[in-house]
């Protein structure tokens, strides 16, 4: 067993302006130092490019550019082709918030996992566009209160259902893609891990609280996290060319209540019966995520070795090693 | 060896001896011709080169930003709404001072829709911070674009260079093409020293603030005024390798006695030194300046080179909307400044892929004989009539 402290490196150095709390600076910084020095890191703007290189100032120890909000996955894919024509191996890693996946960036990131390009996206998953100043994004959960969202006499927060990226991702049946939280750092640890030794367009989409936007207590960042997966709101899987290959299952289903309580930005759900039917409705929500990745089940049976490898016959191609190995 | 080429092969096979390691591209009309020859030669193993088939423009720009941020050359194409699309990112190659080249096949924007040939394209993206080089001939499009890769690999900048869609792209013209050994001679290996790598870790395209951002754009600015001279000195050398020299900021044309100048950009300069021919053989003392480099626009030059003229009659394929042209606004703006009263003609044509003739632009220069100098007349326009003959 590796004992060695996991965040030796410091790919991300402290001093950074993350506010307190931030459940995507702690990301990154497991991330990237499980993934290392080793490697080229693309960002798309948001927060964690705002916080990590500002003003001639930069916390990444490791070569990082920063080109707009929607290309990180193409000049992603520029690097990725740019090594592959030298045959160098270096991983190429992009780290993105949700706007910058799952809303404006969605378009090169389908087009860099279509081709196949050997690039690890990440997606620090906030639920909102923070770095604005909170509003709304596709990312968003139904009912959430934001700036461009707020509850009123007419509306009761988010009127839209959080999007299914991982499901998007899945359909290009490419060959990994995973949930992870800030919560649970040793399943983290592992999918980063098994995302490094697969060759083609891997996906990672690690939840990320914001104290800010989300308006919890700084320390309960972890708790948030925890329960965001503890009432299936949040289930953590693994895809493998687009079919589940594993689920971390619930020894049992919190009610979404503990969830949202902690929360500011759920707040006015408790306040009125239009409220409380909405918390019904993301009850119902959770309840489908618990059932059609059978987290309470155990015993389901999974995808077996061999329908992977038939997958990965059908869809492998995606994993063209940038060097051929050396005889 | 001379051979009969369509100007996108011409300029696909030049492309291909700079060595690119990695082409994206999205296609459009009439662009698309470069990157089909592209992609053939790397499926024959012609050509050593990741060819990338991008889902947008936007993507495309972006890819070459990565693969040449990465240090390895990289080649991409468009024209039109694709430039357009790729706008945001094309701003931003250049403000992180990549050395990346472009082919813009120009072509008109909409709406209404048209595949044609105008410069409204490149002309509105004149403040992205990239040079733009505009050619005549499927001859100078290849040459220039392998001075392209010299001249922003010496700069630091990303250049442009802008051929006609269709005059050009699809028109076969007798084209030597500059040998492999001619080009590496002329062409090193990229040396990009901020290139992404974990030996020696950067930070590239971090934030600034209101007390630096300023300094950024003002160094970008004295970069593309320094261009110039590189620019013109691109063009010297590769007449030394070559043998061949297409002018490097601007090309005369019977300028040195000439009282009433046309000026011009690109192809449509053929059609305007037949022009001039016609009206020297009647007697009267017109020249032609066709300006190569639009940006950096070589002001102290061209006041320099037109110093003799009388008139100036600017005929331009493109149109800043509720202002005029736009060449003539500059080349006003530049004269005034160096204290010259010389009358500027600001004709604006060709747009939408309309003809501009020989004929055509003969009259104009009639027109221009006859009537003070208005700020923008349209040529051959059906709404104000077939010419304004002022």
């Amino acid at each position: 067993m590796d004992t060695r402290d996991p965040f030796r490196e410091n790919v991300l150095a402290a001093g950074h302006r993350a506010c307190a709390g931030c459940g995507e600076a702690m990301a990154a910084r497991m991330v990237t130092d499980l993934i290392g020095s080793e490697a080229i890191y693309v960002a798309a703007t948001g927060c964690l490019q705002v916080f990590t290189t500002h003003n001639a100032q930069s916390a990444w120890q490791v070569p990082w550019i920063h080109s707009v909000f929607a290309n990180a996955a193409a000049v992603a894919a520029g690097i990725e082709a740019a090594l592959r024509a030298r045959g160098d191996n270096t991983p190429v890693v992009v780290q993105a918030g949700d706007g910058g996946t799952f809303d404006i960036g969605l378009q090169c990131l389908s087009g860099m996992i279509e081709r196949g390009h050997d690039v690890l996206f990440v997606c620090y998953d906030n639920e909102g566009y923070m770095n604005t100043g909170v509003q709304r994004s596709g990312s968003t959960p139904h009912a959430v209160r934001t700036t461009t969202s707020p509850p009123g006499r007419l509306r009761a927060g988010k009127r839209h259902l959080k999007k299914d990226v991982l499901a998007i991702v899945g359909a290009h049946h490419l060959p990994y893609a995973a949930t992870a939280t800030v919560a649970f750092f040793s399943d983290l640890q592992d999918k980063v891990k098994k995302a490094l030794s697969i060759r083609g367009p891997r996906f990672l989409q690690v939840l990320a609280p914001c104290p800010l936007g989300w308006d919890h207590a700084a320390e309960r960042t972890v708790e948030v996290a925890r329960l965001a997966v503890e009432t299936g709101l949040f289930p953590l899987v693994e895809l493998e060319y687009g079919t589940p290959t594993s689920v971390m299952h619930l020894a049992r289903q919190r009610p979404v209540e503990d969830y949202l309580e902690l929360q500011g930005r759920f707040r006015h759900l408790f306040a009125s019966d239009r409220g409380r039917e909405e918390i019904r409705h993301l009850q119902a929500l959770a309840d489908t995520h618990v059932a059609h990745y059978g987290l309470l089940d155990p015993d389901r049976p999974g995808a077996t070795e061999a329908s992977v490898a038939a997958r990965r016959h059908a869809w492998g191609g995606y994993a063209r090693p940038r060097r051929e190995p050396s005889s | 060896m001379r051979q009969q080429l369509e100007g996108s092969h011409a300029v696909a096979s030049a492309v291909a001896r700079c060595r690119p390691r990695v082409i994206a591209a999205y296609p459009i009309t009439p662009q698309t011709h470069i990157i089909e020859h592209l992609a053939r030669m790397i499926a024959d193993g012609d050509l050593d080169s990741e060819f990338v088939s991008a889902e947008s423009e936007f993507a495309a720009a972006s890819i070459v930003l990565g693969a040449v941020a990465t240090g390895e050359r990289a080649f991409t194409a468009t024209a039109s709404q694709g430039l357009l699309l790729m706008t945001e990112v094309l701003f931003n190659i250049a403000g992180l001072r990549l050395p990346v080249v472009m082919i813009c096949a120009n072509r008109a924007v909409s709406a209404p829709i048209s595949i044609f040939n105008d410069h409204q394209d490149s002309m509105s993206l004149r403040d992205a911070g990239w040079i733009q080089l505009y050619v005549e001939s499927n001859q100078e499009a290849a040459d220039t674009v392998v001075q392209a890769y010299r001249i922003a690999e010496t700069c630091a900048l990303p250049v442009m260079v802008c051929m006609d869609g269709f005059f050009l792209t699809h028109t076969f013209e007798p084209v030597e093409l500059p040998t492999q050994e001619e080009v590496d001679r002329y062409l090193p290996p990229l040396r990009f020293p901020r290139a992404l790598n974990p030996a020696r870790p950067m930070t590239l395209g971090g934030g600034a603030e209101p007390d630096n951002y300023l300094e950024y754009r003002a160094s970008q600015h004295r970069a593309l005024d320094d261009a110039a001279e590189t620019i013109a000195h691109a063009s010297t050398e590769y007449a030394q390798v070559t043998g061949r020299d297409h002018g490097g900021l601007f090309e005369a044309y019977r300028l040195a006695d000439a009282h009433t100048v046309v000026v011009a950009l690109g192809s449509v300069m053929g059609a305007i030194k037949d022009s001039v021919d016609a009206l020297r053989h009647q007697g009267q003392a017109v020249g032609a300046l066709r300006l190569r480099c639009f940006r950096p626009f070589p002001s102290q030059a061209l006041v320099r080179a037109l110093a003799g003229a009388q008139r100036i009659v600017v005929v331009e394929k493109a149109l800043s909307a509720g202002a005029g042209g736009i060449l003539a606004c500059e080349l006003r703006a530049c004269l005034q400044q160096a204290g010259s009263a010389c009358p500027v003609h600001g004709f604006v044509g060709g747009l939408g892929g309309r003809d501009l003739t020989v004929n055509t632009l003969t009259a104009v220069i009639d027109a221009a004989a006859k009537s003070p100098a208005p700020a923008c007349r349209f040529i051959d326009c059906h709404e104000t009539g077939p010419l304004e003959t002022g």
